[in-house]
């Protein structure tokens, strides 16, 4: 499959990600939607390494290939590590507040 | 360094040094301390001068160079002094008659307090030092120093009893007006030295003079000198700056005195005739000066008709003499200014002491109608005025009598109504003087009973001095008797020839025969004469009378309202303007547009402060907005 498709697909769930997190103002929704664009890198990122992995073999450095997609991994459990501290203060605001609404929670402006 | 003239910086450096123990020790000197040290210090300088004299005449002439004052690329200044015939006169009578007055001041300031007193010498000691550097300096520069100098040391002399606010106010006039004429002097600096290069007077005369060297165009040495002349007119009180000159005699009599009647009026004077070849190569400015000099003497001596005050009387005739020494210079008679400027120093020094005599008995008053018949109480000072007012009015055989009538001869050569315009004034004087010496010590005392009985002759430091100008008044003319008299009697003149001799090698020489100068010289001496008996007859049997002033006499009494002129198209004029910028400019302007740019920065912030909303969301779609924006103008332009 050629690259385009690819960087399509990320633009894609990138811009669904960007418009999520605008309009949107459940924050579990908004929570979901910085995952897809996080995700969304990764996705470039993962894309970009397969692209560039002949000519990195050319140069008889094959580490190249595989660097990219472990990077990805690490970032995949970062981002775990992030949801579950950003799920736990979901949980706590609705504890306090029985609200997920964001625009509920601006009370701390002034 | 082998000249002895090489130690001629003792001269002004003494009475700096007086200055400096009167001045930092002036709460510790007790008067007579204080006295000894301002009045030995000049009398120290005076012997230096007398031997400098000497010197000089012997043909010992000299530059002695000290330091390097200013140095950049090709201009050089140095710290030079320049002693020869002119500075050499210059120093007899300014270290000479500063000497006397210093004396007489011992004893006429003997009512102020010690650190006043000491204050007041440390004063007269720093004008000594400053009038010194200006006639001894062999540049501009130097001389600007010694100008500027004695400037400041007449505004706090004038201002000495600063608490009395008019005396503040005369004081001012005096600095502001010379501060005009200093910025034609100035000028003339500048003008120098982007034209000639140097500021050197040896310099300039011989770039001047070398019809070779010389670039000068008709032009520049006309402004040169004019700008010159303006700084004259500053200094020396002519039209029409001379107004500070009567107020100046809020100071101290001595002061005025020494100041402003003997030496520091005469810095003009000493300075056009230093620059001699430039106003001999400068005929329109010659002229100029001849006319102002004349429209002085004559305006002055008119005023001083009219005048009342003892010290005002004074001061109107000084300006009205100075006028005759600038006629002297405009007909190109430089010994002629010179000799007057020497014989003035005697007389008028000596009027302006016994007129602080008379002051000093009748206990501060100055207006003559109250005084009358102070003949026999004070001889001493009534015989040595009486002899300074008969040289004055240029009565033979005194020193007045030569000086005025080598000028009026001179005049007479350049043109005939020169020298009757001079004449008048002549008249004008003799009269003037013989009011004043009549209503002061002859008819009957007509002041209060108290101040009769307070009546004395002023105690000796006062007297002697006085007797000693007397003497130098009768005799200091005989040095120039003219031709006439006696072969080679003028020794003043071939004493300074060396000094004139470029000038003179230009001007062209027309001696008058003998007969005309008997005649001029009879004319005048009658005219005097008879006006000099007249004012004796009517003012000696002076009543006071009640009646006020009509006609041409409101007029001089109200000195042709020359002050109220100055003050409508002047003063009021740029303090309304200063009204206008203080009230309107400073506070709409300059005050609006501060506080305005503090006004629009809080208005401003106040704006800006709200898209700080504080949703997150909010910040989010900036950011995606700004990097929208980022992206059209990075793909699209």
């Amino acid at each position: 499959m050629e690259i385009k498709w690819y960087i399509g697909l990320a633009l894609a769930l990138f811009c669904t990600g960007i418009v999520g997190v605008l309009t949107r103002r459940n924050s579990i929704i908004i929570f979901m939607c910085i995952e897809l664009m996080l995700n969304s890198v990764n996705l470039l990122l993962v894309a970009f390494s397969k692209m560039h992995a002949a000519s990195a073999v050319a140069i008889s450095n094959p580490n190249v290939v595989t660097d990219a997609q472990i990077f990805v991994f690490f970032i995949m459990v970062v981002a775990a590590a992030e949801v579950s501290v950003g799920l736990a203060i979901i949980v706590m605001l609705y504890r306090n507040t029985h609200s997920v609404d964001v625009n509920f929670l601006n009370r701390l402006k002034n | 360094m082998n000249n002895v003239l090489q130690m001629v910086w003792l001269i002004p450096v003494l009475p700096l040094i007086g200055f400096l123990i009167n001045g930092l020790g002036r709460k510790n000197l007790s008067r007579s301390v204080s006295g000894f040290i301002g009045s030995g210090t000049v009398f120290l300088s005076f012997l230096v001068s007398v031997y400098v004299f000497f010197n000089v005449r012997s043909g010992n002439t000299h530059v002695a160079h000290y330091f390097d004052f200013i140095n950049v690329t090709a201009l050089k200044i140095g710290f030079d002094f320049q002693i020869d015939q002119l500075t050499s006169i210059f120093l007899l009578i300014i270290t000479g008659v500063g000497f006397l007055i210093h004396v007489y001041s011992t004893s006429y300031m003997h009512d102020e307090e010690p650190k006043d007193f000491a204050k007041y010498f440390a004063y007269l000691n720093l004008f000594v030092f400053s009038m010194l550097l200006l006639v001894m300096g062999a540049n501009y520069v130097i001389m600007f120093i010694g100008w500027e100098g004695v400037g400041l040391c007449s505004y706090l002399l004038i201002g000495f009893w600063f608490k009395n606010t008019n005396y503040n106010i005369a004081a001012k006039k005096a600095f502001i007006m010379n501060r005009i004429g200093d910025l034609g002097f100035l000028l003339a600096v500048f003008w120098l030295i982007s034209k000639v290069g140097s500021v050197d007077y040896h310099h300039v005369f011989e770039f001047v003079s070398n019809t070779k060297t010389n670039r000068l165009t008709t032009f520049d040495i006309t402004g040169i000198t004019m700008l010159l002349f303006v700084g004259a007119m500053g200094k020396s009180a002519q039209i029409p700056l001379y107004t500070w000159l009567p107020d100046a005699m809020a100071g101290p009599t001595p002061v005025s005195a020494l100041i402003h009647a003997a030496t520091m009026v005469t810095a003009g004077i000493y300075m056009i005739a230093r620059s001699n070849i430039l106003y001999t190569m400068a005929p329109v400015t010659q002229g100029v000066v001849a006319i102002v000099g004349l429209s002085t003497a004559i305006l002055a001596a008119t005023i001083a008709l009219k005048q009342n005050d003892i010290k005002k009387v004074l001061a109107y005739s000084t300006v009205s003499q100075l006028g005759y020494m600038f006629l002297a210079l405009g007909v190109g008679a430089y010994t002629g200014a010179v000799f007057h400027v020497m014989t003035h120093a005697f007389f008028k020094a000596l009027l302006f002491l016994g007129a602080g005599s008379v002051i000093h008995a009748m206990g501060g008053e100055q207006d003559i109608r109250n005084m009358g018949g102070l003949k026999k109480y004070m001889s001493i000072t009534h015989i040595t005025f009486l002899l300074a007012c008969l040289a004055i009015a240029g009565m033979p055989p005194f020193s007045g009598f030569f000086s005025k009538d080598e000028i009026l001869a001179a005049a007479f050569e350049k043109n005939p109504i020169l020298w009757g315009v001079g004449v008048a004034g002549a008249i004008m004087t003799a009269f003037y003087m013989f009011r004043l010496y009549a209503m002061t010590f002859l008819g009957k005392f007509r002041g209060s009973h108290e101040q009769e009985h307070h009546l004395h002759e002023s105690p000796k430091a006062m007297t002697i001095p006085l007797i000693i100008l007397a003497i130098l008044s009768v005799i200091g003319g005989w040095i120039g008797i003219p031709e006439i008299f006696m072969h080679g009697g003028h020794r003043l003149e071939t004493f300074l020839e060396p000094v004139f001799a470029q000038s003179n090698a230009i001007a062209e020489n027309s001696h008058l025969s003998h007969a005309t100068e008997y005649m001029l010289m009879g004319i005048s001496v009658a005219a005097a004469l008879a006006a000099l008996v007249f004012a004796w007859s009517k003012f000696s049997k002076y009543q006071k009378v009640e009646k006020e002033e009509t006609g041409i006499g409101k007029v001089l009494t109200n000195k042709w309202y020359v002050d109220e002129l100055y003050d409508a198209i002047i003063v009021k004029p740029l303090l309304s303007i200063a009204k206008y910028f203080n009230n309107i400019f400073e506070k709409k302007g300059i005050d609006g547009f501060v506080n305005g740019v503090g006004k629009a920065v809080n208005y401003g912030s106040r704006q800006i402060r709200l898209l700080q909303t504080g949703q997150v969301g909010t910040y989010v779609l900036m950011m995606v907005l700004g990097i929208l924006i980022f992206f059209i103008v990075q793909l699209f332009l």
